[in-house]
């Protein structure tokens, strides 16, 4: 049936009114509706639509018309009332704001981004290449977060970067912290006079947010993506990056972080390491180093790194740091020996086995099924980060699926005594991954009690009070679903190892003196002097990577990156002819 | 001239539409500037070459209302009988230096618009603007139309024939837009400032042509100030006018002209001349009248796109807040970032016409073929969704994108032309 209802004197546009009739059109019982103004162009309108009355030619062309078609009359007041929640709803705006600048162009990204110092990359990485290449031949700085680059590729264009005197950090480069500015997965670190460099995304994490953690602070940590001390590439961006922060004004301590070096490239970042003036701490993960030397310090565990820049930058002693583990009461069956390590970060995984073969005396089985850190007798450290358990998935930090599934197998399994894992926080890592694992844990510790077993679930939180998950609420939750909470990874695993009564102890080292250096001539460009203060970015691929940057009060350019002419060979081909072919005969 | 290399022929085709100056000088009937509309039964239409067959529903609608207008029959049945048999012959206006809003459908007797663009001393012709509800160009033939359009013929255009002949010059189109895009419009979706404008300019002429009967002189000031969109066709001429001139240099990726039949989109440019290059015509995305949905519009049609190839329309969305939230669901913000977005298939922008709501920055300036095959960004254009359905007339408004195709098509074939081969 229709009705009609005029509202007098109640001029809305055409556009505003064409927007309210389609909700009005939404509401459960409503058959038709059409709101327009009383205009006699509109009344033939509603003669076309089907919606004509009588009562219309009463309306003027001021008055608002709307003509319901409905059965039950009682809609009438709940379709009023939405036509005044919406109109009052529209004077109020939209909810939009102007956000950073979105382009989808290099030559507009350059245009726009011509203060920028650093081109942030997130693409497919069989485009990576080219791309670096352009932003190489701008002057920028690259930060690579794209991984699958030809590792020949890498070493042209990191030899490029380093003849422009800029730095390429990456490709495969997921951390890193620019004057302060977190870029891709990273924790929001308080500033601070220790410089990092690191071939180690999770291991430049755990260190600077120990650090924060201690009272220290980072302004920069330059990710050099994890193939740069490999001996094909050398080394160019980390010892770019350490003799940068050598002359930075800002940086009292350098801490250098790798997984295990090729041997002739450690041994020239050594070199450089002693040849600079400032205090550096070195940690080259599966090196147990037995001293240290004048003004540089030799790091076992990253959490050892971390504690060791902070007594350097507070002008304190060198020495391990004295911990008391409170080693809880459990009652293991025979059975459960082992300790399974489900991590999400690469580099965690890798410490935590390091620690348990040292702790335990493992010995053989070196060649572990991919996936897998360790698998010894039944000891287990799994890297969730790695390729066979992300192809075609988000990585760990962001989908908890994998590990809960992991996690309800080690829970079931009657050989396991421990669960180590961690929880990385900060920029790009899931919003609340606590809440994600907590009812997993919860399930598998009470199934583990209803068999009789009692089962340890230790864990670290990679994060610090400033990310933008609450780092607080994040170990509430842990807590509350029964984890044992560490300081750090090594901690975690140095409890694991006293609750199998296999404690690891941590000596002092030595201080000895400086072998014989060769000269080495430090003299950063202008440009890499830059780089630690510079505010600006442009971004290329993931637009979540620019949140962080304009929270840290950076500039960015968003550039929505796409493939030439939709990856179209021929076309590509045709623009570049275009873009080159002489007119003029 | 001789230009070394296409970005140089681009800015030279740029520098021509920047220079172009546009002027109304009279309203005629059709057959009287187009010569080829005195050739047997001829009609004109929108978009690229088409025929009768290919035509959608509501463009066959405005032919027969054309062929009854005319008289060349008298009945529906006999007007489609006459289209069917091939005899009425079908040119684009485009050919012969015109545009036609939706379907286009020109014939010798209606009357055009003429303007002159003075910088090239080229002319274009667009039939005036019918208002809105049941009109021919969204494919409406009844009484009601025909007789519309006998008044527009018989009265109307006299009337502002007599009226522009009183300006020496006739009139100054650039003024007018200048004017109206710092009061919101952007000239394809909304046209009122600038037609008020030029009711502005015309009324005190009108009122003053005393050799002219009282009763037309109020109908036709009546029209003027009943017809928000009467100033999109002066544009639509103008714009033609304009990139007419321009597309003179015969070099260079510059879209001169998009214009849609209905069936295919065409475009052409600066380097290839009049060659259109083409590809499926896509379905307006917008806003419906109540009781229809995007399953009763009609494909995209019209010249009107010589709009946005001139850099106003959908490319200069952000000019007008009031109908912004045509694009997508947003509002402003979103009318921002298409602005914007379309920046980066132009290569430059049009000092001449400062947009108040984008700090001053001129309106789009040059579309470049190579940018759109290169980014995948399409040009915006707004437009008027007519009924697919033949005699029913506008159902919404909303913008459209061409196929891509038609940009890939132009950027290989000037390739190949200037020695590509792949």
């Amino acid at each position: 049936m229709l009705h009609t209802i005029i509202k007098a004197n109640s001029y809305q546009d055409s556009i505003v009114l064409m927007l309210l009739t389609n909700k009005l059109n939404t509401i459960d019982g409503v058959h038709n509706v059409s709101v327009m103004m009383g205009t006699p162009a509109n009344k033939d309108i509603f003669k076309t639509g089907g919606l004509y009355t009588d009562e219309l030619e009463k309306a003027s062309s001021n008055d608002m018309v709307i003509v319901l078609d409905i059965e039950d009359d009682s809609l009438i007041d709940q379709v009023l009332t939405e036509i005044d929640v919406f109109l009052e709803e529209q004077t109020k705006g939209g909810g939009d704001t102007l956000g950073e600048e979105v382009v989808k162009t290099w030559d507009k990204a350059f245009e726009l981004g011509k203060d920028a110092g650093v081109v942030v990359f997130s693409i497919p990485g069989t485009h990576a290449a080219l791309e670096i290449e352009k932003a190489l031949d701008e002057g920028k700085h690259v930060f690579c977060f794209s991984d699958n680059v030809a590792i020949e590729d890498e070493k042209r264009l990191k030899e490029k970067a380093h003849d422009a005197g800029l730095l390429l950090m990456g490709p495969d480069c997921g951390t890193g912290i620019i004057n302060g500015i977190p870029v891709a997965f990273t924790n929001a670190v308080r500033k601070g006079k220790i410089g990092v460099v690191g071939a180690s995304g999770t291991g430049i994490q755990e260190v600077t947010t120990i650090i924060h953690k201690l009272g220290g602070g980072v302004t920069n940590a330059i990710g050099t993506g994890g193939r740069d001390l490999k001996a094909e590439i050398g080394g160019i961006t980390l010892k770019d990056s350490i003799m940068t922060l050598e002359k930075d004004p800002n940086t009292e301590v350098v801490v250098v972080i790798s997984k295990p070096p090729a041997p002739e490239v450690r041994d020239e970042v050594l070199n450089l390491l002693r040849s600079i003036s400032k205090p550096a701490v070195t940690i080259f993960l599966g090196e147990k180093p037995a001293s240290h030397e004048e003004n540089l310090y030799r790091a076992y565990t990253l959490e050892e790194a971390a504690q060791t820049a902070v007594q350097l930058l507070n002008k304190e002693n060198v020495q391990a740091v004295k911990e008391t583990l409170t080693v809880p009461a459990h009652s293991f069956k025979p059975e459960q020996k082992y300790v399974k390590g489900l991590y999400s970060g690469g580099t965690l995984a890798y410490e935590a086995a390091m620690l348990i073969k040292e702790g335990l005396a493992l010995t053989g089985d070196e060649h572990a099924p991919e996936g897998f850190i360790l698998q010894n007798q039944g000891h287990e450290i799994i890297d969730l980060g790695d390729d066979v358990y992300t192809q075609g998935k988000p990585h760990p930090m962001i989908d908890p699926t994998k590990r809960k599934e992991m996690l309800e197998e080690a829970g079931k399994d009657p050989e396991t005594a421990i669960i180590l894992l961690d929880v990385v926080l900060g920029y790009g890592s899931h919003a609340n991954m606590a809440q994600e694992l907590a009812p997993t844990i919860k399930e598998i510790k009470a199934q583990a009690a209803n068999d009789g077993r009692e089962l340890f679930v230790i864990g670290t939180i990679v994060g610090t009070d400033e990310d933008p998950q609450n780092i607080h609420e994040q170990e509430a939750i842990m807590k509350e679903a029964g984890v044992i909470l560490c300081d750090s990874n090594a901690q975690a695993v140095r409890l694991a190892l006293a609750i199998l009564d296999h404690p690891l102890t941590q000596t002092d080292k030595a201080i000895e003196a400086t072998p014989a250096v060769t000269p080495v001539a430090i003299e950063p460009t202008e440009a890499m002097l830059a780089l630690l203060t510079n505010q600006g970015f442009i971004n290329v691929g993931l637009r979540s990577f620019s949140e962080a940057i304009i929270n840290h009060g950076g500039k960015v350019v968003q550039y929505d990156w796409q493939p030439v002419a939709g990856g179209n060979i021929t076309l590509q081909k045709a623009l570049q002819f275009l873009n080159k072919v002489a007119l003029a005969k | 001239m001789v230009y070394k290399t296409i970005d140089e022929a681009n800015q030279a085709v740029a520098a021509k539409i920047v220079a172009g100056s546009p002027f109304l000088l009279d309203v005629v009937p059709a057959k009287t500037v187009i010569e080829e509309l005195n050739d047997g039964k001829v009609l004109l239409h929108a978009g690229p070459p088409i025929t009768y067959d290919k035509m959608v529903d509501p463009i066959q609608g405005a032919c027969v209302g054309a062929v009854l207008f005319e008289e060349w029959c008298e009945t529906e049945e006999e007007a489609r009988k006459l289209l069917e048999s091939g005899e009425v012959k079908l040119i684009p206006c485009h050919h012969v230096n015109a545009v036609g809003p939706m379907g286009g459908i020109t014939s010798g007797n209606m009357a055009v618009l003429v303007v002159e663009n003075k910088t090239d001393g080229n002319r274009a012709f667009c039939t005036m603007n019918e208002g809105i509800g049941a009109v021919l160009r969204f494919g409406a033939y009844s009484e009601e139309v025909i007789t519309r359009l006998r008044w527009m013929r018989d009265t109307l255009a006299p009337v502002l024939s007599a009226a522009l002949k009183t300006k020496e010059d006739g009139l100054n189109i650039n003024v007018l837009v200048a004017k109206a895009i710092a009061m919101g419009d952007e000239f394809h979706q909304r046209n009122i400032a600038a037609s008020l404008a030029f009711l502005k300019e015309m009324a005190p002429i009108i009122v003053g042509l005393t050799e002219i009967d009282q009763t037309k002189r109020e109908e036709v000031v009546q029209f003027l100030a009943d017809t928000d969109q009467f100033f999109l066709n002066i544009m639509m001429a103008s714009a033609k006018a304009v990139m007419d001139g321009a597309r003179q240099i015969q070099e260079g990726t510059i879209v001169t002209a998009m214009c849609r039949n209905g069936y295919e989109f065409g475009i052409r440019i600066a380097g290839m001349g009049d060659e259109w290059f083409t590809g499926p015509v896509n379905t307006p995305q917008g806003l419906y009248f109540s009781g229809f949905s995007e399953a009763d519009a009609a494909p995209d049609m019209g010249d009107s796109a010589i709009t946005e190839t001139f850099g106003v329309g959908g490319m200069a969305m952000i000019a007008a807040p009031a109908v912004t939230r045509f694009v997508g669901s947003g509002g402003f913000y979103d009318a921002l970032n298409t602005s914007n977005e379309m920046t980066e298939i132009c290569i430059d922008t049009n000092p001449n016409f400062p947009v108040p709501t984008w700090d001053f920055k001129g309106i789009c300036l040059g579309i470049d073929a190579r940018k759109v095959v290169e980014t995948g960004i399409l040009p915006v254009i707004n437009t008027g969704i007519a009924n697919k359905k033949a005699g029913l007339g506008q159902i919404g408004a909303g913008t459209v994108t061409p196929p891509i195709d038609c940009f890939e098509k132009a950027v290989l074939a000037y390739a190949k032309k200037l020695g590509f081969t792949e």
